[in-house]
């Protein structure tokens, strides 16, 4: 029998916690990335649980229209004085309806309906699925020869996908009229000359970019959800523990894709 | 030379199985079999590997050694398509019921037939009903939502999702945990009567000794990782062994250290 290791002096505790971490680290990466390859595969082959989906798409869509049309429409309503009261400081107030619909098209209607959904719907996730973890219901949907995967990943990860974009649409309106109204109502503004100046300035590619930075944070929201919620261990508390890390790692998440995806619009 | 007789292939059995969390040694070597048509119940002190077996046979956990067959067929080593069709054959009851509360009682009782079978749903309801009338339960809770169910009806609900698809093998969870004398009586009476109309293998695992001797053709004693007693549930008050008479009269001291 081989000598038993001597022990690591205490001056490599730093090092080693580096490395512990580092190798914790890239296991989670790696269980989140199969976990999501799985959730994928099932939602491309049958069978397919149509049903879920679309009890899934009116949960985390039609549900969370207020909560995103009420973000949006006070977002347009402060992005507009912002960009009129910064924009006067260089005689450039008149770009404001320009620089609105910019703001909200490409960048804060698709982030904070995102953030908005990681908010409600990825927690409800987690704490859905967690619960089901805790009380053995997914244990039995396993023995019922029913995959979880499918029956509860695959449509939560279909749904999201689908709904953000349509919710982002709304979010652009709502958000691009909460500036025009500010700018109508406080500011002066023509209304008519407002319309004009934002619809001539528009391109489709700055309301399809935001969509498509939509589709993905939807993926990111329904998969952080489901993967915590999943991987829930420890009974209430694990399932409180898996609903904050949706949450954290969903807006973590959609802030880094954010920054990915604007880099690779802006290049193209 | 005299031929050997063929021996029947156990409907069940775990060779040889090793799972250990951690550190933590949890079962240790296991072979236990259960023969077609037989009702086994596995007892045990708590934290000796009860619902780790039962997790086992389920194919929810993975073992690190050692194999667990289903008619011969190993679990672990079958495809998905295979693993479902086991599946097929199972009925489980689980500990706390495990009912989705986001289904009604008959799409409960129903869930493999609608979702895995793809049964039309007035034939699954129907069947469910059937299901439900054969645990003492009416139409009227068909449409109930399990969250309004006592502990006593869940576990009747639960069976009945057991028992609906007509398994080969049943498996039961602690059936009677949380439950009064007299709903554990009913529960106990209804488990031997689905096994005996089935004629399935049933495996159970309990620390509640009147369930197990009400629903045991065998009992087993399981601890440390291993089956340290084996025998009819007459025998559970005559055997001498060390740890069942420890567990029969309930006492702290002896071979078996308490959880606590």
């Amino acid at each position: 029998m081989g000598a038993a290791a001597a022990p690591l002096p205490a001056a490599l505790n730093p090092v080693r916690f580096v490395g512990r971490s580092a190798l914790a680290g890239v296991r989670r990466v790696g269980s989140v990335a199969l976990f999501a390859g799985r959730g994928v595969a099932a939602a491309f082959s049958a069978p397919w649980f149509l049903g879920q989906t679309l009890r899934q798409m009116l949960a985390i869509g039609f549900f969370s229209l207020p909560v995103v049309g009420l973000t949006a429409v006070f977002t347009g309503a402060a992005l507009a004085l912002n960009i009129f009261s910064g924009g006067g400081r260089f005689n450039a107030e008149q770009v404001m309806p320009q620089i609105v619909a910019l703001g909200i098209t490409r960048e804060l209607g698709p982030v904070l309906a995102a953030l908005m959904l990681a908010g409600r719907v990825s927690a409800a996730i987690a704490a859905e699925v967690g619960a089901m973890r805790a009380t053995e219901q997914i244990d039995a949907m396993v023995t019922l020869s029913t995959d979880p995967f499918r029956y509860l990943v695959a449509p939560r990860l279909v749904a999201a996908v689908l709904v953000l974009p349509l919710l982002t649409a709304v979010a652009d309106i709502i958000g691009v009229s909460g500036g025009w109204l500010v700018a109508v109502r406080v500011l002066g503004f023509n209304p008519t000359v407002y319309v004009r100046n934002t619809m001539t300035f528009i391109q489709e590619w700055d309301v399809g970019s935001g969509l498509v930075k939509a589709a993905v944070f939807g993926f990111i929201v329904a998969l952080m959800g489901c993967y915590h919620g999943y991987n829930a261990s420890g009974g209430a508390r694990g399932v409180g523990r898996a609903t904050t890390h949706a949450v954290v790692s969903s807006a973590i998440l959609i802030f880094a894709s954010d920054y990915l995806l604007t880099t690779l619009f802006t290049r193209a | 030379m005299t031929a050997m007789p063929k021996l029947a292939t156990p409907k069940l059995e775990w060779r040889g199985v090793d799972k250990r969390f951690g550190g933590q040694v949890v079962l240790d070597g296991l072979d236990l079999a259960v023969d077609a048509g037989r009702s086994l119940v596995i007892i045990g002190g708590s934290g000796q590997g009860k619902s780790v077996t039962l997790k086992l046979a389920l194919g929810l956990l993975a073992a690190d050694a050692g194999q667990i067959l289903i008619d011969g067929q190993e679990m672990a080593a079958a495809t998905p398509a295979a693993r479902r069709a086991l599946y097929g054959q199972v009925g489980v009851l689980f500990q706390g019921a495990a009912l989705f509360d986001s289904l009604t009682v008959w799409e409960n009782v129903a869930f493999r037939l609608i979702n895995a079978d793809r049964v039309p749903r007035n034939e699954a309801r129907a069947r469910a009903l059937d299901a439900l009338s054969r645990v003492r339960l009416g139409a009227d809770i068909l449409d109930v939502y399990p969250g309004s169910l006592s502990g006593g009806m869940q576990k009747r609900v639960g069976l009945a999702r057991a028992v609906a698809a007509r398994p080969d093998v049943l498996f039961f969870d602690e059936p009677t945990t949380g439950l009064d004398p007299i709903t554990a009586a009913a529960i106990n009476a209804l488990i031997v009567e689905q096994v005996r109309h089935l004629g399935c293998t049933a495996v159970s695992i309990t620390h509640d000794l009147a369930s197990a001797r009400t629903i045991g053709d065998e009992i087993a004693m399981l601890h440390a990782g291993r089956i340290v007693w084996r025998g009819p549930p007459a025998e559970l008050d005559t055997t001498d062994n060390a740890y069942v008479r420890q567990f029969v009269e309930g006492r702290a001291d002896g071979p078996v250290a308490g959880a606590i």
